[in-house]
């Protein structure tokens, strides 16, 4: 019998993820990778794996799988309730599993993304280096194709030696519950398309997150910003990039990416924040907050620190 | 002629985005090819990836090992070396793309025909006769976009865009033309079926062109086209 986590049911949307597909963009192909790149390298380093390595990013729940391998998991991100062999077991922690054992994912009680890693990664053909699955360009994923997981599906993995199991720090751990998010940005683009009085009310204004929002970009709602032009030659578009259509609602552009468009951009969020986005569901609550890119570029080196200096904990540790 | 205004600006946190002129030439887009190859070089491991543009170059690096100051002196640098005149005698490869073009593969070709006042002979006449540069990639991997159309046969996009385009369809939209890489929905006028894949992710290069490159359409007949691996 192959070796790998069987998908008995696929839940809601299940993808595998690794780190994303860069250098491609010239050809017109996204980069893909996880929507919280946070959740995604937590869950990486419980499994004592490379921080890119893939994964599955669950929306939701739902996901029903059977070990076929001994091995080391880790679910992250969103509450979503995790059993194995119907024996409820934390997230942010590492647990074993055994060949026959049950992994059930419930459905998140907040946050809308979780993030399952096993130790030594799928290994999954890549393409142009990388396994991310973009449903919307048909790459990546088990099959190549960019479908997301399918019942009937094997995950191939492999062994690996039982480790300690291992728990993220407490402070470490994000609390989506209050469905809200603050973003940082740094202006850019045609900024100098919206007036001053169009930014203040940008930043001061209450977006809502709405059911159109995707892993392409999130589209929200609430205080229309007017460019003071409709739209401009198609350019390349980064991560993060707030796109602003003739309606004045922001779009915030993510992994998934059109790689370039037509629409007038007021900036980008900060990378460390699309996660928070990213996990809000329908009708949460996004502000915005500029900062400048120097700040962006110390936020990330600080981020980048923080995490290479907080060691994971042994389990019970606290108990 | 007048130099295009040149201008560098933020994108994001790791982007910086150069802005070659407010309208797409042949000048411009081959000043752009070129500044990418160039830059592709210089920065090396520094860059993440590129997307070149009708009129712009975005530039995506690691800001976790330089930053926006170096990359924006790099840009210039590269700029420097790569002005509009010097540029323009360079262009990209040409490349010839078979086209079957026909009622039965363009469903859209007697209508075109129709609103622009010439015959069907006539419009597949006039498509093969332009040389197209290609000014974008983007929407979806391997859809290029190509112009610039002559201005007889530019027609506007669909009215209601079709749910299935097939892969290898030739396309009008304005004065744009393109070959979709794969079945997805669009709202461009079809005058043809190109056999030639133009995104395969086994093939190497995946795409038969790259931005800055040149196209030339030549007609084939139905039985070419499905000797070709072209299929109705």
């Amino acid at each position: 019998m192959s070796k790998g986590l069987k998908v008995i049911q696929a839940g809601i949307f299940s993808l595998i993820e690794d780190g994303g597909r860069f250098g491609m963009h010239g050809i017109g192909v996204t980069t893909g990778g996880p929507l919280d790149s946070n959740a995604f390298r937590w869950a990486n380093r419980l499994c004592n794996n490379a921080l890119q390595t893939a994964a599955i990013e669950v929306t939701i729940g739902g996901l029903v799988l059977e070990s076929r391998v001994t091995t080391t998991i880790a679910l992250t991100g969103a509450a979503i309730p995790l059993s194995i062999n119907h024996q409820p077991q934390e997230l942010w922690q590492s647990h074993q599993v055994k060949p026959g054992d049950r992994i059930e994912l419930g459905f998140a009680l907040s946050g809308s993304r979780g993030y399952l890693a096993v130790a030594g990664g799928f290994e999954v053909e890549p393409i142009f280096d990388s396994a991310a699955t973009v449903p919307r360009e048909g790459l990546g994923g088990v099959h190549g194709d960019g479908k997301s997981l399918q019942a009937g599906d094997l995950l191939p993995c492999h062994n690996s030696v039982t480790s300690a199991r291992l728990c993220v720090p407490e402070g470490e751990r994000p609390d989506y519950s209050d469905n809200r998010a603050l973003l940082r940005v740094v202006l850019g683009y045609q900024q100098h398309v919206f007036s001053k009085l169009q930014k203040q009310l940008f930043f001061t204004s209450e977006y809502s997150v709405t059911e159109s929002s995707d892993r392409m970009g999130f589209r929200l709602k609430g205080a229309a910003i007017k460019p003071a032009i409709g739209g401009i030659l198609s350019e390349g578009i980064c991560l993060g990039a707030i796109q602003v259509p003739a309606d004045g609602q922001p779009i915030v552009l993510l992994n998934d990416r059109q790689t370039i468009g037509g629409y007038p951009k007021l900036g980008s969020v900060l990378s460390l924040d699309i996660g928070k986005l990213a996990q809000l569901l329908p009708g949460g609550s996004v502000r915005f907050e500029e900062i400048s890119v120097e700040q962006a570029h110390n936020l990330l080196l600080l981020d980048q620190h923080r995490f290479q200096h907080r060691a994971l904990e042994k389990v019970g540790e606290h108990d | 002629m007048k130099q295009p205004q040149q201008s560098i600006s933020i994108a994001g946190e790791n982007a910086l985005i150069v802005y070659f002129g407010d309208a797409p030439s042949d000048s411009i887009a081959s000043q752009v090819a070129a500044t990418a190859t160039q830059l592709r070089s210089d920065l090396g491991e520094l860059l993440i990836d590129l997307v070149p543009s009708y009129a712009s170059l975005l530039v995506i690096y690691d800001a976790f090992k330089t930053d926006h100051h170096a990359v924006r002196n790099a840009i210039r640098q590269a700029l420097r070396q790569h002005p509009t005149a010097a540029v323009a005698a360079q262009p990209g490869s040409m490349v010839t793309l078979p086209v079957y073009y026909s009622r039965e593969s363009g469903p859209d070709l007697q209508q075109l025909a129709d609103n622009a006042g010439l015959s069907v002979d006539e419009v597949i006449a006039i498509h093969q006769q332009s040389d197209y540069r290609v000014y974008a990639i983007g929407f979806a991997p391997g859809f290029a976009y190509l112009g610039e159309v002559d201005p007889r046969i530019a027609a506007p996009r669909l009215a209601t865009p079709r749910q299935k385009v097939p892969r290898g369809a030739v396309a009008i939209a304005d004065r744009q033309t393109a070959v979709y890489p794969a079945q997805s929905p669009g709202g461009w006028n079809l005058i043809g079926l190109c056999p030639q894949r133009m995104f395969d992710p086994d093939a190497e290069p995946s795409m038969p062109v790259q931005v800055g490159d040149t196209v030339r359409f030549k007609a084939i007949d139905k039985q070419t086209f499905l000797a070709m691996g072209g299929s109705l």
